[in-house]
């Protein structure tokens, strides 16, 4: 197969159940039975090269969970990642995690929380390439971090500083100068700008742009800020609770939305033009992940919901330009 | 129901507030100069990005400014009567019942230990002459008011019960409890998820409407203000920059700080490679250039913007402080 069109990262029904039953004696003598949080519930995408593949949803709907699922933070409870064919997730995936590892990097959302305070800059930056490339001699090493710090418009002389000397805007540029080092390919950035105010996002935004067009980076990008992904996306995935529930390139996406919940989304946008639209308010809240509703997991938030919505499950299936999970859209009923 | 204090007199008047910070390396302003009016009903938004002073004229306001945060300077003009120079017992009578205050986060506006109806009936009856009965009756109509379903069973529930956005409205419901003429909320809903957003937003919007309450809405998000304000003020720096209705200052933003935060906005349905940049940051207090605060960071600056400061002046429906808009050119010798 032709290298540019094979996805780099494919995703195959990925699981991720985490335990949140109370302790063991509770559940002898109280009678408490295990709870069982299901973070990911059978997600399956395929990002391609050098394209950015955002996830959109609400607070704990799992994308979060995803983006650590794939650069290895957690360990998946079913289904595969591959990257570039090769498995990577599950037990048998091990080995091979340590052969792509460094070909991938990811950038947190706090960065306050995300560089050690205690480190100068210039080693924070230093420390992907050292663990990649083993000892270099000081001069190397200066030049190269120098370097990564201009791409990421700070001065090489920043290097001296400590986190707490910059913004939030500056931190977040430490952090993408330390993603850049360890030369990945595949860069998982989950909220990297939510934190920061627009003007700053819009100088990170844009910097993750040129970066991407200067070394061919793949982006998997996580947010739950609309117009960001719609600004920055080639393709979209929608989650609710654990689970895809559209997947689209962004104009589609936008442009026609399928699924009910993609549509409540895009319908409480606030309306900046102010052609006079005005917003409209959705019924309901996202339910607790550890007791789903049956069936579709959004029916009891869907105007279209039915008898088959509320018992069964919908698998995801082609439709137009659109992969969709929902049988109202299956059924041609909306 | 709105009820016009006195015929000219808007509800709250504040007039060159100054905040300052004293620190050992001498006092840092944080909110120079400000001054703007709400008018009663009325809904003023206050944008502006972390450092700009928004959140802190808010709590000048509501005389909750934390120490060693004191006003050094203005006044605070409500319903005619002056609220910045209060001792403390009487502004507390002012909070609560006639300027509401919302926060961000709903946890630090509700007691962990209280149920929410105890809550609610302690705050009306801090403010109303109502019997505990009375009270109870109100803070129920309270919640329903605000949509909370199941109301009856939820008033003896704890905050922790409630999920981010039912928080949220039980912070409404407390607020309104006394009738404020004036709430101040604070990024109310900068916590939530979009779509429990639009219904916060569209619930505060319904409820000043019916009560004729006026807000003056503090937040980071443009989108938030150019669909629930009448009015817009743009802080930067401590100073605001831009002010007039919200339809002008989004759609046709005058100062080079509004254009630029506009264009930085990704949005929806813009197909636009690059996001327009505003380089650099806001100046640390310590650290605000003479001249427009915004000069260094301005693609239009000249020589004037560096040496005075900017009024804010009217220029058609809004007004602006920068001098791309000083008619005719001021001479530069002009003592600042």
């Amino acid at each position: 197969m032709n290298r540019a069109e094979a996805p780099l990262i494919e995703v195959d029904r990925l699981v991720r159940h985490f335990d949140v039953s109370p302790p063991l004696l509770n559940r002898l003598f109280e009678g408490g039975r295990r709870r069982i949080l299901k973070a990911v519930d059978g997600v399956s995408f395929a990002i391609r090269r050098g394209e950015t593949f955002s996830l959109v949803g609400e607070s704990g709907c799992g994308k979060s969970t995803v983006a650590r699922l794939m650069v290895g933070l957690y360990r998946p409870t079913g289904g595969d990642i591959r990257f570039e064919g090769m498995e990577i997730g599950g037990r048998e995936g091990s080995a091979n995690r340590k052969l792509v590892q460094r070909r991938m990097q990811m950038i947190f959302q706090d960065p306050y929380a995300s560089l050690n305070p205690r480190w100068r800059v210039r080693d924070i930056v230093a420390e992907p390439i050292r663990a990649r490339e083993g000892r270099l001699p000081a001069a190397v090493l200066a030049e190269r971090v120098g370097g990564l710090l201009r791409q990421v418009g700070l001065a090489s002389a920043d290097g001296e500083k400590y986190p707490h000397e910059f913004s939030g805007g500056q931190r977040q540029r430490i952090s993408i100068a330390r993603a850049l080092a360890g030369k990945p390919e595949f860069l998982v950035a989950d909220e990297p700008t939510s934190a920061l105010d627009v003007s700053v996002q819009a100088q990170i935004l844009n910097l993750m742009r040129d970066l991407q067009r200067q070394f061919g980076l793949t982006y998997l990008f996580i947010s739950h800020n609309l117009a960001v992904v719609y600004h920055v996306s080639d393709r979209v995935g929608v989650m609710y609770l654990g689970q895809l529930v559209e997947v689209a390139a962004v104009k589609a996406l936008f442009g026609r939305p399928r699924h009910p919940y993609t549509r409540l989304l895009l319908d409480a946008l606030p309306d900046l033009e102010m052609s006079g639209r005005g917003r409209t308010p959705v019924a309901g809240e996202v339910p607790s992940p550890i007791d789903p509703p049956s069936g579709c997991t959004f029916h009891p938030r869907c105007p279209h919901a039915d008898a088959r919505c509320r018992g069964e499950r919908p698998r995801f299936h082609v439709h137009g330009e659109a992969m969709v999970a929902c049988h109202a859209v299956e059924e041609g009923r909306i | 129901m709105a009820v016009p204090a006195l015929a000219n007199e808007p509800l709250l008047r504040v007039e060159d507030l100054r905040v300052e910070f004293p620190t050992r390396r001498g006092r840092l302003t944080a909110v120079d100069g400000v001054s703007f009016e709400i008018a009663p009903g009325e809904v003023l938004g206050v944008v502006g990005e972390s450092g700009a002073g928004k959140s802190l004229t808010g709590a000048a306001i509501i005389g909750l400014l934390e120490p060693p945060g004191k006003i050094t300077g203005g006044q605070i003009v409500l319903e005619g009567q002056r609220i910045d120079n209060l001792p403390y017992h009487e502004m507390r009578q002012i909070r609560g019942r006639r300027i509401g205050a919302i926060f961000q986060d709903p946890l630090t506006s509700l007691n962990p230990l209280y149920t929410i109806g105890r809550q609610l009936t302690e705050t009306i009856r801090t403010h109303l002459p109502l019997g505990e009965t009375a009270a109870r009756e109100r803070a129920l109509a309270l919640l329903r008011a605000v949509g909370i379903p199941a109301a009856e069973q939820r008033i003896d529930q704890y905050p922790h019960q409630f999920s981010g956005g039912m928080r949220q409205r039980v912070v409404i419901a407390l607020a309104l409890a006394a009738e404020p003429r004036l709430i101040i909320a604070d990024e109310p809903t900068t916590a939530l998820d979009v779509s429990i957003q639009a219904q916060i937003i569209a619930l505060l919007k319904r409820l000043c409407r019916e009560h004729g309450t006026a807000v003056m809405l503090v937040t980071h998000d443009m989108g938030v203000i150019a669909e629930t304000a009448d009015r817009v003020a743009v802080m930067y720096a401590g100073r605001i920059v831009e002010i007039g209705p919200v339809r002008e200052v989004v759609r046709h933003a005058r100062h080079p700080y509004t254009v630029g935060l506009m264009g930085s906005i990704p949005l929806v349905g813009r197909d636009v490679a690059r996001l327009a940049q505003i380089d650099g940051a806001m100046p640390r207090l310590n650290a605000i250039p003479l001249g427009c605060a915004f000069n260094p960071r301005c693609q239009k600056a000249f020589d004037i913007c560096r040496t005075q400061r900017p009024d804010l002046r009217r220029v058609g429906p809004v007004a602006v402080a920068c001098h791309l808009f000083d008619m005719p050119p001021a001479d530069a010798g002009r003592p600042p």
